[in-house]
């Protein structure tokens, strides 16, 4: 029998997130058994490699490897860090799962804090959902009541406390350091690594950062098994992952798979292309990840390893679904932007270099553009690559090469003809107002 | 140890090192704006990528640790080609204006372009352009022409102590500002106009006056505080343009103050006298040095063969040089007198005579940081010693457990174990308490002068840090010495120190502040120390560089003093009020007009040579006092060098530690009670301490130079219904001020705050003081 | 200059972290600062920096560096809506285009009667619900057609 749900199961809209509902989805069994056991930490780690889970927030480093990096005879504060600041454009599926899931996430804290020796924990959750920050506010304050969190959790002597900090507008705090800072009272830069988070994180302590997704697959890990979740997906890429699909399909959201489904299935349970218009591109894990035309993208299967292969990433399993309306350097135009307007600012080669891109996407696209240009589009993305202090630089760069690899004929086209391919209209009614997946 | 290849050269660096830090032990330059080896690693700028074997991508050597068998390549190709990219995106939004950059000639962005820049420009799109800040009267801005590297930023977080620099906004249009209206008012701010690798923060008083490479470089010492900082005073045309730090790790680090830094605009002051003037029939008018000297030597040997020698006095300026506090003495002690003195804000003088050697820091000034407890009494620290403020602020930062006893609760920026706000009568007392704790906690007997007394939680807290170090000092600060009990104050910290295992230690005060013990400018068998000599005013004064009615600890008297004096004798730059009582003002050098020596508070012999001729007629003290004592008749007055008079002093070698000492005999300890009355905390603020500082433009227009207040807490304020705001008749002695009242919480109850060394504030006296709404 | 309740919620976010990391509350405390006075000034910048104990400028650098915080007045309503790419398939440009009509002002702007202003956003984890729309920073609103944005503006009081 194949697992396509794990996270998503059994939920029922916003009626699942009380702790009631979640206890009576199996809640809290995991941490149960854990203290009840008396599982090691190690044993709970192992059964995390087992698993094969990878971090779900776009680097994809395998979690047990991870919590394992935590110092274990560290004298004094450790912390645990889950991830919801979920920025990267096309990604909406942390927010899903603080919806209708928060428990989950708080049950995969306490275990991890139980596993790596930490005390504390904080949930940083982005302010575009403020809503859910005070929902996960309640969440924990349920779970505090029901003795699952706080000191002496369950009678076992051990303690975990879990607070939510809410995050107000800055994608770099995704960045696990730009976070760590961000707690810290600070802007969002991120830090030069080494020392990495696990020496020195958050003020400075032993601190192990995960993304939302992460955390909420660990119940079930300890509750069925490693080699269960490693089942459910394929080798090397454990379990299920939520996908965000956006764009052209005719049902946007929030969908949970196994790990190695075909592409083509996911678009099948989107519902397909919208309208019925073929597909032109794919960003297939949050719009940092390279672009690929529909022809290679329709042969991926969705795991860490066949994308990674066909020269993108995983990614936060961001879909974003382009139709032939698009124009890309429209569609790059805006990402480039992006990249441009979020840059923290501190090192070089991302604060200069991402202005410098996205000015001239943007005069290509309004009919500037010079035969050079494309040259020293790709010359500075290269410039910047690798030689910043976090992955922005590369994320703002990966969108610049791989849309004027892939699609190099269109950029021509505009330089030389100061205008699209796709007539304007064509592209204004592809974008337009689109709400089929309203339920 | 570790071993690592850095462009084929093998080396071993320590534990913890960075690939930077390896390259700078063998001299290999590797390029970097944001890297400063006092700052936190940034690693942003990215100039400093480097490549490294096996890693798969260039890494930056700032921030890049050092592992065993490492192998670095810091000119490969992959390194320079990292380096330029890094170097074309820091030239893109840069306005490259060298030809009107005050930077030009001495920038680190221009510098390092000329290696890696390209060409032409390939950044075709529109520059950025920032607006400027106002920094305040010290530093000016261009900042489009900023690179980010945040240097300033973290010198006023971690260095400064306070951040009052921030990168405000993100993305390219982040901008580095102080916060909205706001500017940089520490005393330290001035550094990072030298910290700024290109032209965005420039010298506001410096702006436009010279090129870098017009100027030559010369060495000096500060004449300022007892630290004596390294600088390089740059000149042309034989005026000084601006002040520099020379690094000198065991003094002042890369590091100025800001008075050290801004004082020299005083050096052009409008009241600077380089011509001799004598008065006669009440009139002043210049004459040739000749008859100047001669007027003065016949006024003094006038008023001796008349009154007696003992009817003189000699004031000297502790920020004299080494050479013209002895000459002074040794021409004053050859006319049969003995009554000299430097020590012109003393008050309390009853340790002359039971003191061992010449009171001095203790320690080297290097060894600070390596304190592990530290208990500071009496001193406005940050102003009155901005350099080791510093570094007590770095050592407390990482762990160094402070505490300190004062009037007033000041921002010192850094933790602190524990902290006693007390009245200066007090302030016996609060060390009796410390001192008593701390011999509990020991098991060590006190002497049996000091008299029991009942311990505070406070001291207790303090006395429990300072048992709990290994290597703990105590220092006396300014206020300390100053203090009407100083005697006392010297003593109990003594016992401190003897039952703690600690060391005691001196702040120094100014620049010749143990200078002036080693030459003897000071009564050495029945003279009168300086509260006397104008107390029992004298009939005829010498005057070396100071001005009495700023420079005493009592003004109103000083002032009382020179005007009754038949004859004054004034050696000194400026005319200050001088004309007021002087009889003869002989224009003297200030620092960088003469050559001398200031003894730091460590002990530290720093001898500096002129770096510009003395301005028109000026000449250097020593040679006017040389003369004057041939005039006098003295034998041994036949210098030909200021070398010649330190060898005369101090012998070849110059070696001084023998005759420093912190010993004092005993002294028996009364504790008054709290007075009935108001006391004052008289600070000596940090730009008008000397006669030089007073007369720096810039620096007076600094928030350090605010005119004088009555300040003082709440209650305080309240118990003479007053509020803050009102015009009040502050009366001390015979003197009287008026001044607006001031609300300040940090200053302890029962105290008013009114600075010393202002005009305002002058003609106070000693003693009691009054307040009172006008 | 913060008000009594606001003192009491800022005081509760400072508990959440370790007693010498008050400073881990500043980006709360500009948040409720924000609600209580409509936007950022500098004086209420300096008051959060007072009550936490940190440099004014370090407060300001925190209140520039992130999106959602004012530091110059705002309408009553603050719409910010997302024309990022995956919104912007979906009608997020059509969504500004319509405010920006129908409000007669355009991003950065606030109505004559000080009720909107209208920003630009960047992704707020809401592409599903495209096209996706902020108001007043804590109100996330999804698939904002003109219908949607008719209801809303009618709604906005
Ligand atoms: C610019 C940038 C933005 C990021 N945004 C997010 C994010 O929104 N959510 C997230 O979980 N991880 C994000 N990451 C990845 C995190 O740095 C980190 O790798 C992740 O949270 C680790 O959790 P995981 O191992 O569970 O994936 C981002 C990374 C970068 C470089
Ligand atoms: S002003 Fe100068 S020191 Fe400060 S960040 Fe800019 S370039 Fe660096
Ligand atoms: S000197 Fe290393 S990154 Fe700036």
């Amino acid at each position: 029998m194949t697992i396509q749900s794990i996270i998503l199961a059994g939920l029922d809209g916003d009626r699942s997130w009380r702790l009631a509902d979640y206890v009576q989805r199996g809640g809290y069994e995991a941490l149960k058994k854990i203290l009840a056991q008396k599982m090691t930490p190690d044993e709970v780690i192992a059964e995390l490699k087992k698993s094969s889970l990878r971090g779900r927030g776009g680097a994809g480093f395998p979690t047990g490897l991870k919590w394992s990096f935590m110092p274990k005879n560290y004298v004094g504060d450790k912390y645990v860090v889950c991830n919801t600041d979920e920025g990267e454009p096309g990604t909406f599926k942390d927010r899903d799962i603080m919806r209708y899931n928060p428990h989950m996430v708080i049950e995969g804290m306490i275990i991890a804090g139980y596993a790596m020796g930490a005390g504390t924990g904080y949930n940083y959750i982005h302010g575009e959902i403020f809503d859910l920050y005070l929902r996960f506010e309640e969440a924990l304050e349920e779970a505090r009541a029901a003795g699952f969190l706080g000191s002496d959790i369950l009678g076992s002597g051990f303690s975990f406390n879990l607070h939510a900090h809410h995050g107000y507008g800055a994608y770099i705090c995704g960045e696990e350091t730009a976070l760590l800072e961000s707690i810290e009272g600070k802007k969002g830069q991120p830090r030069y690594k080494p020392p990495f988070p696990a020496s020195f994180g958050l003020y400075g302590k032993p601190t192990t950062i995960n993304n939302t997704e992460t955390f909420a697959a660990v119940p079930w890990i300890i509750n069925n098994g490693g080699e269960k979740y490693l089942e459910a997906g394929k080798p090397n890429n454990g379990g299920t992952k939520i996908f965000s699909v956006s764009g052209h399909v005719n049902r946007p959201g929030v969908y949970e798979v196994a790990m190695g489904t075909p592409f083509a299935t996911l678009l099948e349970m989107c519902g397909g292309m919208r309208g019925g218009r073929k597909l032109k591109a794919c960003i297939p894990g949050g719009s940092s990840a390279p672009v690929l035309p529909a022809d290679i993208m329709m042969d991926c299967t969705l795991d860490y390893d066949s994308i990674s292969k066909a020269g993108s990433m995983l990614g936060s399993g961001a879909v974003i679904i382009m139709d032939e309306t698009v124009c890309m350097v429209k569609a790059l135009e805006r990402l480039s932007y992006f990249y441009h307007e979020e840059s923290c600012g501190q090192c070089t080669p991302c604060r200069e270099g991402t202005g410098w891109m996205y000015r001239v996407v943007h005069r290509i696209e309004h009919g500037l553009g010079r035969p050079e240009d494309l040259d020293l589009l790709t010359s500075v993305a290269d410039n910047i690559c690798g030689r910043t202090i976090c992955a922005l630089g590369d994320a703002a760069a990966f969108p610049v090469k791989s849309f004027v690899k892939h699609f190099r004929s269109e950029f021509e086209y505009h330089i030389e003809n100061k205008k699209c391919l796709v007539p304007p209209d064509v592209q204004r009614s592809g974008s337009d107002f689109f709400v089929a997946g309203k339920n | 140890m570790l071993q690592l290849e850095i462009d084929g050269k093998q080396i071993e660096v320590p534990e913890g090192s960075t690939v930077m830090d390896a390259a700078r032990q063998i001299g290999t330059f590797i390029p970097h704006f944001c890297y400063h080896k006092k700052l936190s690693i940034a690693a942003s700028c990215r100039m400093c990528l480097v490549q490294v074997e096996k890693a798969p991508k260039p890494m930056p050597a700032c921030a890049t640790p050092v592992t065993n068998g490492m192998k670095v390549m810091t000119r490969s190709e992959v390194a320079v080609k990292a380096q330029k990219d890094v170097m074309e995106f820091l030239l893109i939004n840069h306005p490259l204006d060298c030809p009107i950059c005050d930077q030009g000639g001495e920038c680190q962005l221009q510098d390092l372009s000329v290696g890696y820049g390209g060409m032409a420009s390939r950044y075709q799109e529109e520059k950025r352009v920032v607006v400027n800040k106002n920094l305040g009267p010290l530093v000016s801005t261009d900042m489009t022409r900023c690179i980010h590297c945040t240097r300033c930023v973290r010198f006023t977080a971690e260095i400064g102590g306070f951040q009052e620099m921030g990168q405000a906004f993100r993305n390219e249009h982040a901008e580095i500002m102080p916060f909205i209206e706001s500017t940089v008012d520490t005393e330290l701010s001035g550094n990072i106009i030298d910290l700024c690798p290109v032209g965005a923060l420039t010298s506001k008083p410096f702006r436009f006056s010279a090129r870098a490479w017009e100027m030559s470089r010369r060495k000096s010492v500060s004449p300022h505080d007892g630290l004596g900082s390294n600088l390089v005073v740059q000149t042309k045309l034989d005026r000084v343009k601006r002040v520099l730090p020379l690094e000198n790790e065991d003094v002042n680090e890369c590091w100025l103050s800001d008075k050290d830094r801004f004082s020299y605009e005083g050096l052009t002051a409008e009241d600077r006298i380089t011509r001799p003037m004598i008065k006669e029939g009440g009139q002043w008018r210049e004459v040739d040095w000749h008859t100047a000297l001669e007027f003065a030597a016949k006024a003094v040997k006038g008023a001796a063969a008349e009154h007696g020698a003992a009817s003189l006095g000699a004031l000297a300026s502790p920020h004299s040089t080494l050479e013209e506090l002895y000459l002074l003495q040794k021409l004053v002690r050859g006319l049969g007198c003995d009554n000299v003195d430097f020590r012109l804000r003393q008050s309390d003088f009853s340790a002359d005579g039971k003191r061992m050697g010449v009171p001095w820091l203790g320690m080297k000034i290097a060894q600070i940081p390596k304190l592990d407890r530290v208990l500071v009494v009496g001193s406005f620290l940050r102003k009155d010693h901005p350099l080791l403020a510093l570094r007590l602020r770095q050592a407390a930062r990482k762990g160094t457990q402070v505490s300190v006893i004062h009037p007033t609760r000041d921002a010192l920026f850094m933790p602190l174990a524990a902290r006693a706000v007390v009245a200066p009568d007090q302030m016996v007392g609060t060390l009796a308490q410390v001192a008593q704790a701390l011999a509990g906690i020991k098991g060590v007997a006190l002497d049996a002068s000091v008299p029991a007394v009942t311990v505070g939680d406070e001291a207790k807290k303090m006395a429990e840090s300072l048992a709990s170090g290994a290597n703990g000092a105590v220092f006396l600060g300014n206020l300390a010495q100053q203090h009407a009990c100083a005697s006392t104050l010297h003593f109990l910290a003594e016992e401190i120190s003897r039952v703690g295992g600690l060391t005691l230690g001196f702040l120094g005060e100014a620049a010749n502040s143990v200078g002036g013990y080693l030459a003897g400018a000071l009564p050495a068998v029945d003279g009168l120390n300086a509260a006397r000599m104008l107390a029992e005013p004298r009939k005829a004064y010498v005057v070396l560089g100071a001005e009495p009615e700023l420079d005493c600890a009592d003004g109103a008297q000083a002032l009382a003093a020179m005007e009754a004096a038949q004859a004054v004798i004034v050696l000194s730059p400026f005319k200050g009020r001088a004309t007021e009582y002087a009889s003869v003002i002989l224009p003297v050098a200030p620092f960088t007009e003469t050559s001398g020596t200031f003894v730091n508070t460590e002990g530290r012999v720093q001898s500096f040579n002129a770096v510009v001729r003395p301005l028109d007629e000026t000449r250097p003290g020593w040679k006017v006092l040389r003369v004057l004592g041939n005039l006098l008749g003295h034998s041994g007055f036949d210098y030909d060098s200021s070398e010649a008079v330190r060898h005369d002093l101090l012998g070849e070698s110059a070696e001084v530690s023998s005759k420093l000492s912190n010993g004092l005999s005993r002294i028996a300890v009364t504790l008054k009670p709290a007075a009935a009355g108001l006391q004052r905390v008289a600070d000596v603020p940090i730009h008008f301490a000397d006669s030089l500082v007073r007369r720096a433009e810039s620096l007076q227009k600094t928030k350090d130079a605010r005119p004088p207040m009555a300040a003082m807490n709440a209650a305080t304020l309240a118990g003479l219904g007053l509020s803050a705001g009102d015009k009040v008749k502050v009366k001390q002695g015979a003197g009287v001020a008026v001044l607006s009242a001031a609300l300040d919480d940090t200053i302890a109850a029962g105290c008013v705050r009114v600075s010393a060394a202002h005009p305002t504030t002058c003609g106070l006296g000693a003693g009691e003081i009054t307040v009172e709404r006008v | 200059m913060l008000s009594q309740e606001a003192q009491k919620q800022i005081d509760r976010e400072v508990a959440k972290y370790p007693a010498d990391q008050k400073q881990s509350a500043v980006m709360s405390a500009l948040r409720i600062a924000q609600v209580e006075k409509g936007w950022l000034a500098p004086e209420t910048i300096a008051a959060v920096a007072d009550y936490l104990g940190m440099a004014p400028i370090a407060v300001y650098e925190v209140a520039s560096f992130y999106n959602m915080y004012d530091l110059s007045p705002v309408g009553r309503f603050k719409l910010t809506v997302c024309t990022n790419l995956p919104c912007a398939l979906s009608g997020g440009v059509h969504a500004a285009d319509y405010l920006k009509h129908k409000l007669g002002i355009g991003f950065n702007e606030t109505t004559p009667d000080g009720k909107f202003t209208l920003k630009e956003g960047e992704c707020m984890g809401a592409c599903g619900d495209a096209p996706a729309m902020l108001v007043n920073n804590h109100r996330l609103c999804g698939w904002m057609t003109p219908d949607q944005i008719d209801k809303l503006l009618a709604e906005l009081e």
